[in-house]
């Protein structure tokens, strides 16, 4: 596979500020590629980077081999769908979606025509002769959508595309994004700090911290062997558990992650716990669990007389959460409970010092 | 809790009273143009009559000062629409060391008394030696009229927002595709209040124009002298009309222009 876009240890920093630091990246030609993380990891100027609106301090950007370093942003093979759709409100519909066409000089029927294309394309046939005010949320979306992949670009950049669209929308659109970008084989590179987002649509995932990429993979890969603390926690709140409680449930002495949903409430576990706080999902229940207490002898409690009290693990307590699926009994609030694990589900993070 | 519910009495009454003390006067001046006694302005008119009109368009004292006025009005809103806008667009877009400074430098002539104005542009204009003309009044003019329009411009650049240029280069439009196609349509309604308003204060200056006109008189300056002259007195106050005419319908239409170029810029988020 070609690499549609390579970061060669790439930097932009603003004074002293590392927004993006060191960043390695090859994103696969005709891949659908996510960056996640939270606000200010670097993602958004990852993305800016490689459509131009941002220069490197340092290090190479490549789009299909070719060095970007003195390329404007108009004379590259990629387009954007921004945030804020930046729709020109004095234009039509139709006249938006040709805009590209048009700065590159293509007679007003041919473009027009290809401009209803593409807006059949993205389901708004019809729509060409309204003003972008005069549409939905999700109108409008597709329209920045349309817009974009006029030109028929080689690489999609879509910054944050749902982040203005109710649930439901969203996830209409999620779909329909993974299927255009199927049936068209385009690159997407897309910008979220949804993990769901991220997770659902994207053949693969940058996860990005503090302007550095903490773990790039599939989202398999990325929910089910983190290799950080950060990415455990970032990417669906996974427990992270110290050296010494991992080892304290017959791990290694080192960082590791323990999925929520791959704990179950056992009378006799691996690790015993007061529950203190309970919050009903609808698709489950997720309770915090103040760890702390270990049962007795091999994970086997006989009778809770006084003098089979729990042993306190020395590091202090910690709070595990667990996801309990709907139909299975939630203990009340300060039931003590042990919680229990397959071996294969606690994930040591060798990535973590 | 009802919102619709009735002012207080007593503020509604001040409020007529107000638009009252605000607005009569104006009504009387159009009410002199009618009467039939032309050494005074007494009350209430002993009758009413057409015939100033007539008059005031056969004196031939009144056309020159008619024709300047409208000429420095025309070019000092064009001087003002192309270096207002380049002003605004520098603003907006760049951001360098002593930004803020020169903006604010941009805006004091508006601020500074007209006296000023008048009396430096006087002074710059003798050290430089350069003779009274139209020229001057219409720098003169400018002064202000550029006021106006920067600040019209720079309202909108800052609605235009950044993404929307963006979006156009990612398009691949080059900065003159992206001026033409974008920013201009975008700025075009803003600009032409700009360039109304600006004609509209140019017509009826009279502070600065006393001070850089030399021996030629604008509309303005020309009622002034007539005033202080008991003959044929209603035929100022049908100039009166004229110069209201012209100065209220530009407003007028820069007042319905920029709303509405709210709307339209608004409904896009």
């Amino acid at each position: 596979m070609n690499a549609a876009v390579e970061f060669q240890s790439v930097s932009r920093h603003y004074g002293p500020v590392r927004a993006v630091d060191a960043v390695d990246l090859v994103i696969e030609e005709g891949s659908f590629f996510a960056m996640l993380g939270p606000s200010g990891s670097g993602k958004t100027t990852c993305l800016r980077l490689i459509s131009g609106f941002e220069k490197p301090t340092a290090g190479i950007v490549r789009i299909f081999g070719e060095d970007m370093g003195e390329v404007p942003p108009n004379r590259r093979h990629v387009n954007t769908v921004f945030q804020d759709y930046a729709l020109f409100p004095h234009m039509s519909v139709r006249d938006n979606v040709a805009y590209g066409l048009m700065v590159a000089g293509v007679g007003r029927q041919a473009r027009h025509a290809r401009a209803e294309e593409m807006l059949a394309l993205v389901k708004l046939d019809g729509f060409g002769d309204r003003k972008p005010a005069q549409l939905s949320g999700g109108q409008r979306q597709r329209v920045a959508l349309a817009r974009a992949l006029v030109n028929e670009p080689r690489v999609l950049l879509l910054d944050e595309p749902l982040g203005a669209l109710d649930l439901k929308l969203r996830e209409a659109m999620q779909d329909e994004l993974k299927s255009l970008q199927q049936r068209l084989g385009i690159t997407f590179v897309f910008v979220t700090h949804d993990q769901g987002e991220a997770l659902s649509m994207a053949d693969r995932v940058a996860v990005f911290n503090e302007g550095r990429v903490a773990q790039v993979g599939t989202p398999a890969e990325i929910y089910e062997r983190p290799a950080t603390r950060f990415v455990a926690d970032f990417v669906g709140s996974s427990n992270v558990l110290p050296p010494d409680l991992t080892a304290a449930v017959g791990g290694p002495r080192a960082w590791a992650s323990l999925r929520p949903e791959a704990i179950a409430i056992a009378p006799a576990g691996r690790l015993g716990g007061v529950v203190t706080g309970a919050r009903y999902l609808g698709a489950g229940t997720r309770l915090s669990v103040r760890a702390g207490a270990l049962p007795a002898s091999n994970g086997h409690r006989t009778d809770g007389g006084p003098t089979d009290a729990p042993r306190y693990l020395e590091q202090g307590e910690s709070e595990i959460a667990v996801l309990v699926p709907a139909g299975v009994a939630v203990p009340e609030i300060g039931a003590e409970v042990g919680l229990d694990w397959e071996a294969a589900a606690l994930h040591v993070m060798e990535g973590e010092a | 809790m009802r919102s619709d519910a009735r002012a207080p009495l007593g503020l509604t009454i001040g409020a007529i009273l107000g638009l009252a003390f605000l607005h009569l006067p104006i009504l009387l001046i159009f009410l002199y143009a009618f009467t039939t006694e032309d050494r005074s302005y007494q009350f209430p008119p002993p009758g009413l009559t057409t015939k100033w009109f007539a008059v005031a368009w056969n004196r031939a004292d009144i056309w020159p000062p008619l024709y300047l006025s409208l000429r420095v009005a025309a070019i000092s809103s064009a001087v003002a629409l192309v270096l207002g806008t380049l002003c605004a667009a520098a603003m907006a877009r760049a951001k360098f060391f002593g930004r803020d400074t020169v903006s604010l430098l941009v805006v004091l002539p508006i601020a500074l008394p007209g006296i000023i104005t008048g009396m430096s542009l006087r002074s710059a204009f003798a050290i430089g030696d350069i003779p009274f003309s139209t020229f001057t009044i219409v720098l003169g003019h400018a002064t202000f009229c550029i006021v106006i329009v920067y600040n019209n411009a720079v309202a909108r650049f800052r609605r235009l927002g950044a993404s929307m240029l963006e979006a156009s280069a990612d398009l691949g439009a080059n900065s003159f595709q992206t001026f033409w196609h974008v920013i201009l349509p975008n700025l075009g309604s803003a600009l032409l209040a700009g360039g109304m308003l600006a004609f509209a204060l140019s017509f009826d200056e009279v502070i600065v124009t006393t001070f850089t006109a030399g021996q030629q008189s604008t509309l303005p300056i020309w009622m002034l002298n007539e005033l202080v002259r008991p003959r044929q007195r209603p035929v100022t106050n049908v100039v009166a009309i004229v110069v209201f005419v012209a100065t209220f319908l530009p407003i007028l239409a820069a007042y319905y222009l920029t709303r509405g170029g709210e709307e339209t810029a608004g409904g896009g988020k």
